[in-house]
């Protein structure tokens, strides 16, 4: 994801780039009136998302976004676009991506952003432009809804990739524009958004051919370009606008979305009220406690179901589980990036069981509607950025809770899930409800609506070692499980009573707390995803090994690495040893 | 905190337990367990303790003392201040009360080294020190139950009732000290806390698929003068590792090792007198006889005496670990255990800058080679330890020099019999020489005590259960316990 932003400029180049002071807090709240980087335009069942990046316009300054690169900020409105053409335009059943730039589609990376950034912020942002990108593709598969990149121009580095996640590639013929891969020739590291995983696994390029690309700094053009499956086609400049057209009419006419008449969901400004370091939203309490490094996450269930999908409807972005959703989505953002030291996120849910599996129920029943399909679609988005998040998360399943279906998942995506056995004795004492004991209910969002990025369930890869064990966790579908069936069934790590529970849940805290958050995100990274390869668990796997590794070296990232030397005239000085 | 090894001072039955707070239990928690850590006000406690007790009961009655009596005078804790921690009665075994106390807290009390160094010390376990923590109680706790097993037997072969009085109370106060790591591990360790408090007594003294967990700690305790020798040599160690988690961070362990070392006193009595009552016997028959060889005339001649010595020495020695260990490190900086006396040193108490000199053997020779003191925190203690145990040895050759006699006995070198550490896979005689595999062989039952050796002491070893009778090879002591004349009854059948 890397680019050839200011190939010109070579004389100049970032060279030794102090980082930035202080790291701003990012804000993920945005809309289409407030971009500056995107258009969304929506022209009957095609929308077109044109990329027009302000070169002042960086999310953090230090740097200008020149020739269509990108930061976090850009990466941000493309993410809202496509979160506002699922909700709010259901009448849309294809995706225009393109550049309102001169013979220059999109370069990628802003290569001076990357070369100022700590590592922590390369990898977040790494992070975020694969979740938006991934994002595409789980529209066309669960949303009927494809994208079409009309390439325009040059697509360099992350900007190919960019194109890649879109489900046609068309590239346009004027005998400049190519499509590239330059991070290997010139900058010393690898695509970070999937391109190279991409090239070969979903489009078939050959792999020696990928070979040949991706280390051919100028990238290929023309019909070579579609011989290699690199693009779908290579149109000539005149007939480009038709041709984009004609194959925007054609995937739209396959869509499965409603169309016309449907009425879209607006998404309307979360509320989102901060007092020191609570964070309360309408369904979701974010509570940090920085001397313990941890976040507690509070999801709380729904007050009431919905009668009818229309009822649904006519709820808009207040329904329980699409706010709910956004609101935990935007936490988990907002903590990701701006709560490095928060290391350990504790994960719980507060509820009514009955009402939230009618609510499921609810949902399952009209999951043919556009609007729970989409609903479900951003939930299961959402708890797979749980999955990939670098931090230990522990699940506290306590009186009150209600883990129920689709808010259960929240539990399974925990590295370790703790239910309190019993009751909290002392509750009537002290003044407190008493409260029936917890209980986790599962219903057929744990048995395949919700898989995480390895297309399995989050069960089935808590049983990867035993059908029979899968088989039996299964079965309890509808049944109340108590801590100590939920133990028996594997479902929980641990079912300390109220006499243990304080103590466990500190010592647990403290002691992931005293050990190395580098070797925790590994080895979380490496439990998480147990099961078999996808090409989404290969970008976010490669990426993180291999990318991250070479970030680190000196051949990119020393004085004399190819990053640092990118740029200054200077050719980067490899050690030549292979590791 | 200097431990005196007299007869405890002042044992008046004065003193009451402290008053109970918070809600009460239908069990009277201070009756049934003295305490000082409001027992009868934690719920958690309570509940780890019912399971607990019961299981401990039935473990004193298959592993304890073997020989039925009826009661004995022993000294029982009930509270922590001057007067009750030493309240002398006659008690059925069974019905001992066993208590948990802790020595008072200074709410002052900051670490005192290492990395942590001038923080509060912990009221609760870090996570970050869990495990550790729990290894370290757990394998104190493990060694407590353990000698209780060992000497099982001895009361059939007591000297005396006296005698038998002094083991019986060093047994009861190892069960106690058991019951305050099992404390620590319920009140602070949750769960795991509560399964390691089981497996404390599960694992038994010399089982062969559940051994306890130190090797020294599986050796039967054949007769009186290796009893009074594990006594002097063996339970010195427990004083000197419960010296250095005296020192640690963890507050709660501090406290309880703090109170532990005043019974321990009693320990480090029993074996003084006891081998010094066994020499001044041989002595004496020494001198009356003329010869060394006084098997005879029905005492342990002294070779065999410092054989014994040499035996349980040298095996104590290899209780402390390996010269260099990074564990003795890792366990100072991050504040679990520090030094003997830590608090006294005049260093800066976190060590990173000091080296020390570690013993050694190299191409057949006596060596030092110089290592950061962090590493040598075990040799620094068993130094300090070995320092120790020149007293008794010096007491000792008083009574032989009473007798003017030439004969001593002696300390053997470090190096001598270890299988820990340095000298292990070496051969060193007592004097510090380094031999062969063959001359070791030659000469090793001059060095530790042959199977004929224990053989003919165990024959000495005919039980003395009458009051104010004691057995030919040992002298009566001078005083009785708690002011009472020698010849009391201090154990009924
Ligand atoms: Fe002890
Ligand atoms: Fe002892």
């Amino acid at each position: 994801m890397t680019t050839l932003e200011d190939r010109s400029a070579a004389t100049e180049g970032p060279g030794p780039v102090a980082e930035p002071a202080a790291t701003p807090e990012v804000s993920f709240d945005t809309s289409p009136e407030a971009y500056r980087h995107w258009t969304l335009s929506v022209d009957g069942e095609v929308a077109t998302l044109t990329l027009d990046v302000a070169e002042d316009g960086g999310i953090v300054p230090g740097y200008e976004l020149k020739m269509n690169s990108y930061d976090l900020g850009v990466d941000i409105e493309l993410h809202d676009a496509v979160q506002r053409i699922r909700f709010e335009h259901p009448e849309v059943k294809a995706v225009v991506v393109t550049s309102a730039k001169e013979r220059m589609f999109c370069a990628g990376a802003n290569i001076k952003m990357l070369a100022a950034s700590p590592h922590s912020w390369k990898v977040n942002f790494c992070k975020f432009t694969n979740e938006t990108r991934n994002g595409f593709e789980d529209a066309s598969a669960h949303s009927g809804l494809p994208f079409l990149a009309a390439v325009n121009g040059t697509a360099a580095g992350g900007g190919y990739e960019l194109a890649l996640a879109c489900d046609q590639i068309v590239l346009v013929d004027d005998n400049s524009s190519a499509v590239s891969l330059p991070e290997v020739p010139l900058l010393g590291v690898l695509p970070g958004t999937g391109g190279l995983t991409r090239v070969v696994d979903k489009r078939g390029v050959r792999r020696d051919l990928a070979d040949v690309f991706s280390t051919t700094a100028e990238g290929i053009r023309g019909e070579r370009a579609v011989q290699w499956r690199l693009v779908d086609a290579s149109v000539k400049a005149r007939d480009f606008p038709q041709e984009v057209a004609r194959r925007a009419a054609e995937l739209a006419a396959r869509s499965t979305r409603p169309g016309a008449g449907a009425g879209g969901v607006a998404l309307t400004p979360l509320r989102r009220e901060t007092d020191g370091d609570t964070t309360r939203y309408e369904h979701v309490r974010v509570v940090l406690d920085r001397n313990s490094g941890t976040a507690t996450i509070t999801v709380l269930g729904p007050a009431a179901v919905p009668g009818t999908v229309e009822e649904l409807q006519e709820q808009g972005d207040a329904a329980w589980l699409l706010a709910a959703t956004r609101e935990l989505d935007d936490a988990v953002l907002r903590l990701r990036t701006n709560e490095l030291a928060i290391g350990t996120w504790l994960l719980r849910t507060e509820g009514d069981v009955a009402t939230t599996a009618a609510y499921d129920e609810f949902l399952l029943a009209n999951r043919g509607h556009w609007l729970v399909n989409e609903t479900i679609g951003f939930y299961r988005r959402t708890v797979k950025r749980l999955d990939t998040t670098s931090r230990s998360l522990f699940a506290l399943i306590e009186p009150g809770s209600c883990f129920v279906g689709a808010l259960a998942e929240i539990a399974f995506a925990a590295d370790r899930q703790f239910m309190l056995e019993g009751i909290w004795e002392d509750a009537a004492e002290e003044g407190r409800e008493a409260l029936p004991p917890a209980v986790i209910r599962l219903d057929e969002f744990n048995t395949g609506l919700l898989p995480m990025s390895n297309d399995l369930t989050r069960l089935q890869v808590r049983f990867l070692g035993s059908a029979a064990e899968l088989a039996a966790a299964e079965a309890a579908v509808g049944r109340d499980l108590l801590a100590a069936d939920a133990a028996e069934l594997g479902l929980v790590t641990s079912t300390p009573d109220d006499i243990d529970w304080e103590d466990e849940i500190r010592l647990v805290v403290e002691e992931r707390a005293s050990f190395s958050p580098d070797a925790l995100t590994g080895m979380e990274a490496n439990l998480r995803f147990a099961g078999r390869e996808t090409p989404e668990t290969k970008v976010f796997g490669r990426l993180t090994a291999w990318q991250n590794w070479i970030f680190q070296r000196p051949n990119a990232a020393g004085p004399e690495g190819a990053l640092r030397r990118y740029g200054t005239g200077k050719r980067a000085d490899y050690d030549r040893k292979r590791v | 905190m200097t431990t005196t090894e007299s007869t405890p001072q002042s044992g008046t039955v004065t003193g009451d337990a402290p008053r109970p707070t918070g809600p009460l239990s239908k069990i009277d928690y201070s009756e049934r367990i003295p305490n000082n850590v409001n027992l009868a006000g934690d719920r958690k406690l309570q509940r780890a303790l019912e399971s607990w007790q019961p299981k401990f009961l039935d473990w004193w009655k298959n592993l304890g003392p073997s020989i039925p009596t009826h009661d004995v005078y022993l000294r029982t804790a009930i509270a922590v201040g001057r007067d009750g921690w030493a309240h002398f009665d006659r008690v059925p075994m069974e019905e001992y009360r066993w208590g948990i106390f802790l020595a008072e807290r200074d709410p002052d009390r900051t670490v005192a080294f290492g990395h942590h160094k001038g923080e509060p010390a912990w009221q609760e376990v870090p996570g970050e020190y869990r495990s550790d923590l729990r290894r370290l109680i757990v394998i104190q706790g493990d060694t407590e139950p353990a000698s209780v097993e060992q000497q099982r037997h001895l009361g059939m072969t007591a000297p005396s009732l006296y005698d038998m009085r002094n083991l019986f109370q060093v047994n009861v106060e190892e069960g106690r000290h058991l019951w305050a790591m099992v404390y620590l591990l319920q009140a602070y360790f949750g769960k795991d806390g509560r399964e390691e408090a089981e497996e404390l007594l599960k694992r038994n003294s010399g089982d062969y698929d559940s051994p306890r967990i130190l090797g020294a700690f599986n050796e039967e305790t054949t007769d009186w003068l290796s009893f009074f020798m594990f006594t002097y040599f063996t339970d010195r160690d427990g004083k000197y590792q419960l010296g250095t988690l005296k020192e640690s961070g963890f507050d709660p362990l501090a406290r309880t090792c703090e109170f532990m070392l005043k019974e321990e006193a009693h320990h480090m009595f029993v074996g003084t007198t006891g081998v010094q009552r066994t020499v001044q016997r041989t002595a004496q028959l020494m001198k009356e006889h003329g010869t060394d060889d006084i098997w005879e005339y029905g005492g342990i001649p002294l070779s065999v005496i410092q054989k014994y010595l040499n035996f349980q020495y040298s095996v104590s020695m290899d209780l402390f670990g390996s010269e260099v260990s990074s564990n003795a490190a890792s366990y100072y900086t991050a504040g679990l255990k520090g030094r003997w006396m830590e608090t006294r040193r005049k260093d800066d108490h976190l060590l990173t800058d000091y080296t020390m000199e570690v013993p050694g053997i190299e191409s057949g020779r006596m060596t030092t080679r110089t290592v950061p003191m962090l590493n040598a925190l075990n040799l620094d203690l068993r130094n300090e330890y070995s320092a120790d145990c020149e007293n008794g040895v010096k007491r000792w050759n008083q009574e032989l020099e009473e007798a003017g006699l030439e004969q001593r006995l002696f300390l053997p070198h470090q190096g001598f019999n270890r299988k820990v550490g340095a000298f292990a896979g070496h051969h060193v005689t007592p004097t510090g020489e380094i031999v062969d595999e063959a001359t070791w062989e030659r000469s090793v039952g001059e060095y530790l005590p042959t199977a004929e050796d224990r053989a003919r002491v165990a024959e000495l070893m005919v039980p003395h259960h009458e009051p104010g009778e004691f057995a030919g090879w040992i002298s009566p002591p001078s005083v009785g316990i708690n002011s009472l004349p020698v010849e009391y009854d201090y154990v009924r059948f």
